[in-house]
């Protein structure tokens, strides 16, 4: 038991917080939260050191079974394409780790390598291969190999579509959409070799030894079948086969995974001195957001009460005005609202859980280099 | 690699290939929070080459093995996290069965 009026070093393990071993408030507000003055945040930096309070003998690091008795995940919404949940007690490195990942390093198929057998349309033979490249496909990647430079395509990394569209002499122009895209689950159906040569089964550009129809569960297509890919005027056509291949966003933006990602910290609105009347009402009307809202007082006064902070936009419009000081906008510093947006390929909550094993993968990779 | 002095383990620059601000960051903060870190940092030496150089000095125990129970620390988190989104997502479906009709019909 500590004497009174000394303060004792506190021990990762101990349980009961003692009055003399708490950050004072000033910087306990410094420790926990952004405050977002009206010309610019401040205390963005958090104090992440072990040793920071080491003067006044409070122990700042924070172990994993801490850590793991804080952390909460809290799902707001859950669809198909995207979700939204709160992230709390993780700090923004390990958000923002997560958010990078997402984008730039979960695998996913798309068109790589085209064909182009007929294009007589108006789009150029690169500009289109781009466009069939960026668009989504409604395929797996876990169920698929990478290939590299010397690998032969087969069932296991390729996806073989094809596009054979034309517009008749006289007829009115017509749009290619991707959904005229078509999957072939046999592989390649243009032939490699010259047609003199003899014998039954033709080289095609894919070697594949079973249909990719036994191996997969449901048929592979695009995702969205209305993006238009080109425009055909009377008498033009395109025929050409396109192999889609597995890959990560690092490498082209086409194989990332989600529309986009992306967290911000959850707002916190304080009001610092009472806002009555006029000026309350005068606050409401300026948020853009309806963050405030009235607060009818007893006696026929009013008040401004913080409503629904967690839509603050930070547009600084309520700090601007003349009762500017009395309100303080805050950021609280390890509580993260993420929004991620999938393309189709694989639900959100998936890719969410595929990305924070990719961040696992990476460390077991640094740690077998390191031994 | 680990660029250090022979005599003294306690401080060394670890080099790593093939990473970014994704990992080194992470790693840099799992690192703050470990009592036995004295110094920690991680730097790009150029944002073309894909390498990073994540410094660490210790209180005396080997500055390599401070890293490897960081990333050890870094992946039992990454676990923890998984788990529980894990659980937070079955809740959350369970909560609301009428959506995923919806979503089951296409």
């Amino acid at each position: 038991m500590p004497k009174k009026g000394t303060k004792s070093k506190k021990a990762v393990d101990d349980v009961p917080d003692q009055q003399e071993n708490k950050l004072p408030d000033y910087l306990e507000l410094q420790r926990t939260r952004v405050v977002c003055n009206a010309d610019a945040p401040i205390h963005t930096q958090g104090f992440q050191y072990s040793g920071a309070f080491a003067a006044m003998g409070i122990d700042n690091s924070v172990s994993v079974e801490k850590f793991c008795k804080n952390f909460k995940i809290d799902i707001k919404r859950l669809t198909e394409d995207d979700m939204e949940f709160d992230m709390i007690g993780v700090d923004a490195s390990i958000a923002n780790a997560f958010r990078r990942i997402l984008i730039a390093e979960v695998p996913t198929m798309a068109i790589e390598k085209i064909f182009m057998a007929d294009n007589t349309s108006v789009i150029a033979d690169e500009v289109l291969s781009h466009r069939l490249g960026l668009i989504p496909l409604d395929a797996d990647p876990r169920l698929f190999d990478y290939i590299s430079e010397n690998d032969v395509p087969n069932e296991r990394n390729t996806i073989v579509f094809k596009l054979h569209v034309s517009c008749e002499k006289g007829s009115q122009r017509i749009t290619v959409k991707s959904g005229e895209l078509e999957w072939l689950p046999e592989g390649s159906q243009l032939s490699m070799a010259s047609p003199a040569q003899s014998g039954d089964k033709q080289k095609t550009f894919t070697s594949f030894s079973q249909s990719q129809k036994e191996i997969l569960e449901k048929p592979l297509g695009v995702k969205f079948k209305d993006i238009t890919i080109a425009r055909l005027g009377p008498g033009q056509a395109i025929e050409l086969e396109a192999h889609a291949v597995k890959g990560v966003g690092k490498v082209h933006a086409k194989w990332s995974p989600v529309a986009t990602a992306w967290y911000r910290m959850l707002p916190e609105v304080v009001i610092l001195e009472q806002i009555e009347g006029e000026e309350a009402e005068e606050l409401v009307k300026k948020c853009p957001v309806n963050v405030f809202d009235i607060e009818d007082l007893g006696n026929g006064g009013k008040r401004a009460v913080v409503a629904k902070p967690r839509a603050c936009t930070l547009c600084r419009e309520c700090v601007m005005g003349p009762c500017g000081e009395k309100i303080q906008l805050r950021r609280v510093r390890d509580h993260f609202i993420y929004t991620i947006e999938s393309t189709g390929a694989l639900p959100p909550e998936v890719l969410f859980t595929e990305a924070v094993k990719i961040l696992e993968e990476k460390c077991e990779r640094v740690i077998s280099e390191l031994s | 690699m680990e660029h250090g002095s022979v005599t003294d383990s306690t401080a060394s620059t670890f080099s790593i290939m093939e990473e970014d601000h994704t990992l080194a960051n992470s790693a840099r903060f799992v690192l703050n929070q470990d009592p036995r870190v004295a110094f920690c940092g991680y730097s790009i030496p150029h944002p073309a080459d894909k390498k990073i150089n994540i410094r660490v000095q210790t209180t005396g125990d080997p500055a390599k093995d401070v890293l490897k129970d960081a990333l050890q620390d870094l992946m039992v988190m990454c676990q923890h996290v998984r788990g529980i989104f894990d659980i937070a997502v079955a809740n959350h479906r369970a909560k609301k069965p009428a959506e995923q009709i919806d979503v089951d019909q296409k």
